[in-house]
């Protein structure tokens, strides 16, 4: 049982960033497929409301691949959450602990801090910039820029793409800003 | 196994090489089960790493934490190393094809899209992989975050030939 309690603690960035870049070669081994993600929610649209849309009007079915793919990632988050959580709360830099607590942010625990993303904080206009207006800007922006955090910056990167490091370095970019400069003014309404 | 036609549907396609099926094998639909474990394990991978924990994507943003740069940087680097012997050794896939490269071409999609991208991913803390994660541990509310992102995916294929590239 010892295995299943040092499972259980939070891994270290050794461990889960390669095993996060392997991902990359197991795919294209099993089956010639490249990392991506957001491409899934491409595969939504064109599956569901094509509408005549030049963008979603392809061969969905022979992408079929990539929906298996994420509907596993969902599958992984029930089985770690079910059989290996860490009863612990999650520990974070002080600072950002400090941070949150000017903003009424005290109930760190879990992954998502409940106070933010709730169904009932849902109707307020902060929970729904936070979770309707900033999940519209992923589905957005990945697609406008042909990728997200998985296509772009691990896989992209990983076959020296130069479109995709500078894709990357826009994420970040707009990350910082949205992080110091507009989530202050979100948390504060 | 049937060898399908190439896709030749490049119009669409070449600004969104991710979603190039390079297989042109055709195989029963429990040939994608294998993705299914793949991904089962990616998630995990992301649970246990804390890779979909909001907290975690503040610090990175903050430079308040090593956690998430030493994660994607070193999923590059194994990543890198991964696809350098593929190529040198012309290795196939387990069905004996060869893997297939193909280059990204630069639009300013990435510049424009890549912004807006970065500020859905600081504000709601994931990315559409964590997304899927998140749900799965029973934050049934990212289920509405998850159905925004489709929905901004719908609008951007609305309007993609009005926005510059």
């Amino acid at each position: 049982m010892e295995i299943l309690e040092i499972i259980k603690q939070p891994w270290p960035w050794y461990i889960a960033g390669p095993l996060v870049g392997l991902t990359v070669p197991a795919l294209l081994l099993i089956g010639n497929k490249s990392f991506g993600i957001s491409a899934s929610l491409r595969h939504t649209c064109a599956m569901c409301l094509p509408a005549n849309i030049a963008f979603f009007k392809y061969d969905w079915k022979k992408e079929i691949w990539n929906m298996f793919f994420v509907f596993g990632i969902l599958l992984g988050g029930v089985i770690a959450f079910q059989f290996l959580s860490n009863p612990d709360p999650i520990l974070i830099n002080d600072n950002l602990k400090t941070e949150l607590s000017t903003y009424g942010i005290t109930s760190i625990y879990g992954m998502l801090p409940e106070q933010l993303f709730s169904w009932e904080s849902l109707f307020t206009l902060k929970g729904f910039f936070m979770m309707v207006i900033g999940g519209f800007f992923i589905g957005f922006g990945s697609r406008y820029a042909g990728g997200c955090t998985s296509g772009h910056s691990i896989s992209g990167l990983s076959n020296l793409q130069l479109p995709s490091l500078i894709a990357t370095c826009c994420f970040f970019i707009g990350g910082l800003i949205m992080a110091n400069f507009i989530l202050p003014f979100i948390l504060s309404l | 196994m049937q060898i399908k036609d190439q896709n030749t549907d490049f119009e669409t396609r070449s600004l969104d090489t991710v979603c190039i099926n390079e297989s042109h094998l055709e195989h029963k639909w429990y040939h994608n089960l294998k993705y299914l474990i793949i991904g089962i394990l990616f998630g995990i991978v992301f649970i246990k790493a804390e890779v979909i924990s909001w907290y975690r994507i503040q610090e990175m943003f903050r430079f308040q934490s090593f956690h998430m740069y030493g994660i994607i940087g070193s999923a590059v680097v194994v990543g890198m190393l991964s696809i350098f012997i593929i190529k040198k050794f012309n290795i196939k896939t387990i069905y004996g094809e060869k893997i297939e490269f193909h280059d990204k071409t630069f639009n300013k999609g990435q510049i424009y899209g890549g912004l807006i991208f970065g500020l859905g991913w600081a504000v709601t803390g994931a990315c559409p992989g964590p997304l899927f994660a998140q749900i799965g541990t029973g934050a049934t509310v990212m289920i509405v975050t998850l159905l925004a992102a489709v929905a901004g995916t719908w609008i951007y294929g609305y309007f993609r030939e009005k926005l510059p590239h």
